[in-house]
């Protein structure tokens, strides 16, 4: 069984989030990490390929100026290679025209599976799975909170407002995986070390036969109108316990008629 | 561009409209003279419920036979508006399903999503409100070329307001043909019990982080919402590191929760989380990092080792309630 597995290089979710210099589209140009919510897809990917009885598993990315950085991190887990989409006219692509480079992408690599998370930690639209299922024609189960294969077909627990509903579909399938569902394993020094050989195959979108004018910030059809500060809740009182802290939130509960 | 036609689409359970939906539909219904739903199986259960709040017309996709919604949904009104019923914008929860329907029916349509929304204006043309940076800042966007907008909206955004509306009239909507799209088939559904009001609707919530230490120490938590009858959540950490499901999840990727008070336990406040409980009305904070962003948002916090407060914390409540014989 070959999977792909979708990840997303992103900036350092510890630092603060800033828009490049003159434009409202996040800073994404350097120092990116692999979104920690890929890893699990990765994972699962890694699972379910060796419990179908082998086949390879392929990233794709899309990533400005060709970076590596998050996908080496994912390669070093195990992954045989990966496919990145870097191309100047993408920057300012709306989800939509990400999903139909993606899809391009990942036809090349003929998968019966298709992993990613279900969002992305910087920019959580959350809708580019599915929109990548829909160009391809295929099946595709969001939110998957246990995934396992046989026979040709996923059985997967799908997370619901109640509980989860036990979904199967057939592949080749999209699912979208939540976080916290597999423990991603750690990169080994000797998987480190291998990362750096695994091919990553470059493309550009005139290799994917993509019209530049359909993508990027000139083919967008929504645009950020402004960007303003928010009204920032006031701090209340910060007291350092001293054993009798208890007493302090029982008060609190009782002023605001809790208990 | 006047907005004079819009369509949400309906979430439902037990014969219930969604909360979220009935949001969707009072806010539809300040800015469009007319407001229709679109839905999944028994419309005619929901058609009064809808029609309260603002909807003159329910369609439904009918039966999925064990479909997810996305396909159908997505098909059903996609083909709706190649046959050239077209409504100004679509309003689509922000939920499992709501975002599966958004998804294709974007490729469907060929028109981009702007999803997170939690403000929607008329200011000739419709521009929505996103939280970025966890709430610091408002990003008003819009889309910039005609055709129905395909607006995803996040809970607890708008009131829900009954409008004494007359039931919505019901009619079928045709699925086209959904091919290998519709492969994915529900089996059995299972109900995860969980105790006591729903996270997004409880009045108290109670949400414990790493600072907990270890799973086990999760049951404080619990135990604490539980003994103000309310609800027990999570910060992303501990549900990413397997101690709870995801369902506990407070925060931008989970739940967004407006409470009467919001206990954070062991949160340290990272942005993904402030934007999921900052609209509490109230915020006490328990953390042993007196530099944790959690306190700057907090009406009383408490620095020090939740392992000796929470259990303290516990006993007084109960000794209250017992000495006031309840």
């Amino acid at each position: 069984m070959n999977v792909v597995v979708c990840v997303k290089q992103i900036p350092d979710p510890a630092s603060p989030g800033k828009f490049l210099p003159g434009t409202h589209n996040l800073a994404r140009d350097k120092d990116l990490v692999l979104d920690d919510s890929d890893s699990y897809g990765v994972e699962m990917g890694l699972q379910l390929a060796e419990a179908a009885g082998g086949g390879e598993v392929t990233l794709v990315s899309m990533a400005p100026h060709g970076e590596t950085s998050g996908i080496r991190t994912a390669l070093a887990m195990g992954v045989d290679k990966a496919i990145l989409v870097s191309d100047d006219t993408l920057a300012g692509s709306d989800a939509l025209a990400t999903a139909k480079v993606l899809a391009a992408a990942i036809r090349r690599a003929k998968p019966d599976l298709i992993i990613a998370g279900t969002e992305s930690t910087d920019g959580y639209t959350g809708t580019l799975p599915v929109q990548v299922a829909e160009v391809l024609g295929l099946p595709s189960v969001s939110f998957a909170k246990k995934v396992s294969v046989a026979d040709g077909q996923l059985t997967v627990h799908r997370q619901t407002e109640a509980g989860y509903d036990e979904v199967t579909v057939p592949l080749p399938a999209v699912i979208t995986v939540t976080a916290g569902v597999v423990e991603p394993r750690y990169p080994s020094f000797k998987g480190i070390m291998a990362a750096r050989k695994r091919p990553v195959e470059r493309l550009t979108i005139a290799d994917l036969g993509i019209d530049e004018t359909t993508v990027g910030t000139a083919g967008a059809r929504q645009e950020t109108v402004s960007v303003a500060a928010t009204e920032t809740r006031k701090a209340g009182e910060v007291v350092v316990d001293e054993g009798d802290s208890h007493y302090k939130i029982l008060a609190f509960l009782e002023a605001i008629k809790v208990i | 561009m006047t907005t004079d036609r819009i369509w949400v689409v309906i979430d439902h359970a037990g014969g219930k409209v969604a909360p979220l939906s009935l949001e969707c539909l009072t806010k539809a219904r300040a800015l469009a003279s007319t407001v229709e739903g679109v839905t999944w199986g028994d419309g005619a259960a929901c058609a009064a419920e809808a029609g309260a709040y603002g909807a003159s017309a329910l369609h439904t996709v009918g039966d999925l036979g064990g479909g997810l919604p996305g396909p159908a949904m997505a098909a059903a009104i996609a083909a709706q508006i190649a046959a050239g019923n077209t409504p100004n914008a679509i309003l689509i929860p922000h939920n499992y399903d709501g975002r599966d329907i958004a998804a294709r029916l974007s490729v469907k349509i060929d028109r981009p999503v702007l999803t997170n929304v939690i403000g929607l204006e008329d200011r000739e043309g419709l521009v929505t409100e996103h939280s970025i940076f966890g709430g610091s800042q408002m990003l008003t966007a819009r889309f910039t070329d005609g055709g129905p907008g395909i607006f995803v909206v996040r809970a607890k955004s708008f009131p829900a307001q009954d409008g004494g509306g007359t039931s919505a009239t019901v009619d079928a909507w045709v699925v086209p043909d959904l091919g290998a799209t519709n492969g994915a088939v529900i089996g059995a559904r299972q109900t995860e019990e969980r105790e006591g009001p729903r996270l997004d609707e409880a009045a108290v919530v109670v949400s414990g982080g790493r600072g907990l230490g270890d799973a086990g120490n999760y049951e404080l938590i619990e135990n604490l919402a539980r003994l103000l009858h309310g609800a027990a959540g999570a910060s992303r950490a501990i549900v990413d590191a397997g101690w709870v499901s995801y369902s506990h999840q407070v925060g931008q990727t989970g739940k967004t929760v407006k409470p009467t008070v919001y206990i954070a336990v062991g949160i340290s406040g990272a942005t993904q989380h402030l934007t999921g409980m900052k609209g509490a009305k109230n915020i006490v904070a328990i953390n042993k990092d007196k530099e944790a962003p959690i306190f700057s948002v907090a009406d009383l916090g408490i620095v020090g080792d939740l392992h000796d407060i929470l259990p303290k914390l516990i006993n007084a409540i109960e000794e209250r309630r017992t000495a006031a014989g309840n």
